[in-house]
């Protein structure tokens, strides 16, 4: 009880602290999203109709991926400075993979015959992908934003070492003054917001699923 | 509409030869079966009308206009087609499905609700209960109905389909096997058919064309394919059993069907005589055990009304073109 005691004081005493840092990290994760998703949904829709690039493009997300996060942040430090542009590139890098591969597995996932039978019927390939591609693929694209946004929230603490803020800055703060209650105090809020935003995107999801194939 | 497809063959990027130098025509308003094997080339051969699939080398025109020169979004309207796969959007609804060839033309919507309602009440399916349910709701049996009818939908000249009814049960598929067959006469629609199944060709068709490994074996009406197979591997497609059975059928119709009016030299000789309603079997039987080699036949009353040479008979038995002799 008495570490609980301890850790309210501290949320009380840093409150100001806390939400500005709390509001810092969702305008980072919120915005480095929103471009990911800007590149990686046309890029995704480009790549399943460009097959042969598609490797490709896939491939160079899936390095850039399997750099260390902590490393990411450092290797653009001297390219960009520091900064909160150096940390919304890195958390933009990151996540891309997921939505560009969810986006091309979505599209090109679509039963052959379906299109066939667009095809057929004479759509042209601009309704096959509005009417039948996106429709139907929707939800692998929803599914690979949720994957990226909580990936996201839990990288984004790590824009404090370029400066960026964030809740990292205040895990930070603690750690560096052995205050085990601050470390919490910031740590807490990211796992909340990971978890409110799975749970919201999640619903999203359910939501955009076509009703007819919600089995 | 007239299909006609001048030496086309199609060969795939891996070398796969799937349409060789096939030579058919499609006659307004005709029902035309490709049947053969698994393989055989029938959904490539269908394929290639509606420029799902290009060809290699050869031509095919409609209406004496070749399909290179179409675009192929404007050609596929007007050209209905029942995939293999039976292809349902899955996200839409029946009515949707349905009525989306007559969308894309642009039709009205009260004009496009009314196709739609009727063409489900045409499969037998109770517009009110199903226009609104998805496709995965449906059976498979009634998925394939709603998929012939989508084909149905925007009132196209030319309907191609690939093995449409092959999800149904018998009674269902000999239903839908009749509708088509009364649409077609009706509405003089060009039908391309595709099946496996030799009943069902020999049924429906006007004509019937039996492919093997990319090639045409045999073009012919049903009655001349099951009199007349033009080689072992048809014969053997269609079956023994039913080419036989149609040789029974053939001795059995009446004499007076394939008698030959009388001449006065018939008349004058000492020949055999039966009523023209007998069996060719029986008029068979009267020759040989007569040792003649015609037979005059007449009707109830005892008047002469026609004849048969033996060798008449012997090729109309073994089903064999007096033309092509
Ligand atoms: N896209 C393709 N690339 C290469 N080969 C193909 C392709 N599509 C079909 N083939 C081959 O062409 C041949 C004819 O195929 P097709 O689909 O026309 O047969 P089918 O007569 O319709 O058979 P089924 O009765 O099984 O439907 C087969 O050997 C098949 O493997
Ligand atoms: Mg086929």
């Amino acid at each position: 009880m008495e570490h609980l005691q301890v850790f309210m004081d501290t949320v009380v005493s840093r409150q100001d602290l806390l939400i500005e840092r709390t509001i810092q990290h969702l305008y980072l994760s919120f915005i480095a999203i929103l471009i990911a998703v800007g590149i990686s949904l046309p890029l995704g829709i480009y790549i399943s109709r460009n097959r042969k690039v598609a490797e490709f493009y896939i491939g160079i997300t899936a390095v850039l991926q399997t750099i260390p996060s902590l490393a990411l942040f450092g290797f653009l430090v001297p390219v960009l400075g520091i900064g909160s542009i150096t940390a919304l590139v890195a958390l933009i890098i990151y996540a891309l993979l997921p939505i560009l591969r969810n986006t091309y597995t979505g599209i090109t996932g679509v039963d052959e015959g379906i299109i066939e039978a667009g095809e057929g019927m004479g759509m042209t390939q601009r309704q096959i992908l509005w009417k039948i591609q996106l429709p139907l693929s929707l939800p692998f694209m929803m599914a690979g934003v949720r994957t990226a946004t909580v990936l996201t929230v839990g990288v984004a603490t790590l824009a404090t070492f370029v400066g960026a803020g964030g809740l990292g800055d205040v895990i930070w703060r603690g750690l560096q003054s052995w205050n085990n209650s601050l470390v919490l105090a910031g740590a807490i809020p990211v796992a909340l917001l990971a978890l409110l935003f799975d749970s919201l995107l999640k619903f999203v999801e359910k939501k955009v699923t076509p009703k007819g194939i919600k089995y | 509409m007239l299909i006609t497809f001048d030496h086309v063959t199609k060969q795939f990027e891996d070398g796969t030869i799937a349409v060789d130098d096939v030579s058919f025509s499609v006659a307004k308003g005709k029902l035309v079966t490709l049947i053969g094997p698994s393989g055989c080339g029938k959904t490539t051969t269908m394929k290639m009308i509606n420029k799902l699939i290009s060809l290699s080398s050869g031509s095919i025109t409609i209406d004496g206009t070749d399909i290179s020169e179409q675009d192929p979004v404007e050609l596929r309207r007007n050209i209905g087609y029942v995939i293999q796969r039976i292809g349902l959007l899955p996200h839409m609804t029946i009515e949707e499905n349905v009525a989306l060839v007559p969308k894309l033309k642009g039709w009205k919507k009260e004009d496009y609700q009314k196709e739609v309602d009727d063409l489900l009440d045409l499969v037998g399916l109770e517009p009110s209960t199903y226009k609104k349910r998805y496709p995965l709701e449906l059976s498979g049996g009634q998925q394939q109905r709603i998929g012939v009818i989508r084909a149905l939908a925007g009132k196209p000249p030319i309907i191609l389909m690939d093995e449409p009814f092959s999800a149904l049960d018998p009674i269902s598929r000999e239903q839908l096997q009749d509708e088509l067959k009364l649409l077609q006469k009706n509405i003089q629609k060009t039908i391309v058919f595709v099946t496996h199944d030799m009943d069902e060709a020999l049924k429906i068709s006007d004509e019937v064309i039996v492919m093997k490994d990319g090639c045409v074996q045999q073009i012919a009406t049903p009655d001349t394919l099951i009199h007349q197979p033009s080689n072992a591997f048809v014969r053997s497609f269609i079956g023994e059993d039913r080419v036989k059975q149609a040789i029974e059928t053939t001795s059995k119709r009446q004499a007076s069907s394939v008698m030959l009016p009388l001449t006065a030299e018939v008349l004058q000789e000492s020949t055999p005589r039966l009523p023209d309603s007998s069996p060719l079997q029986e008029v068979a039987k009267m020759m040989l055990t007569s040792k003649a080699n015609k037979i005059i036949l007449m009707a109830a009353d005892g008047e002469a009304t026609g004849w048969i040479a033996k060798d008449q008979l012997l090729k109309e038995l073994a089903g064999i073109d007096m033309e092509v002799i």
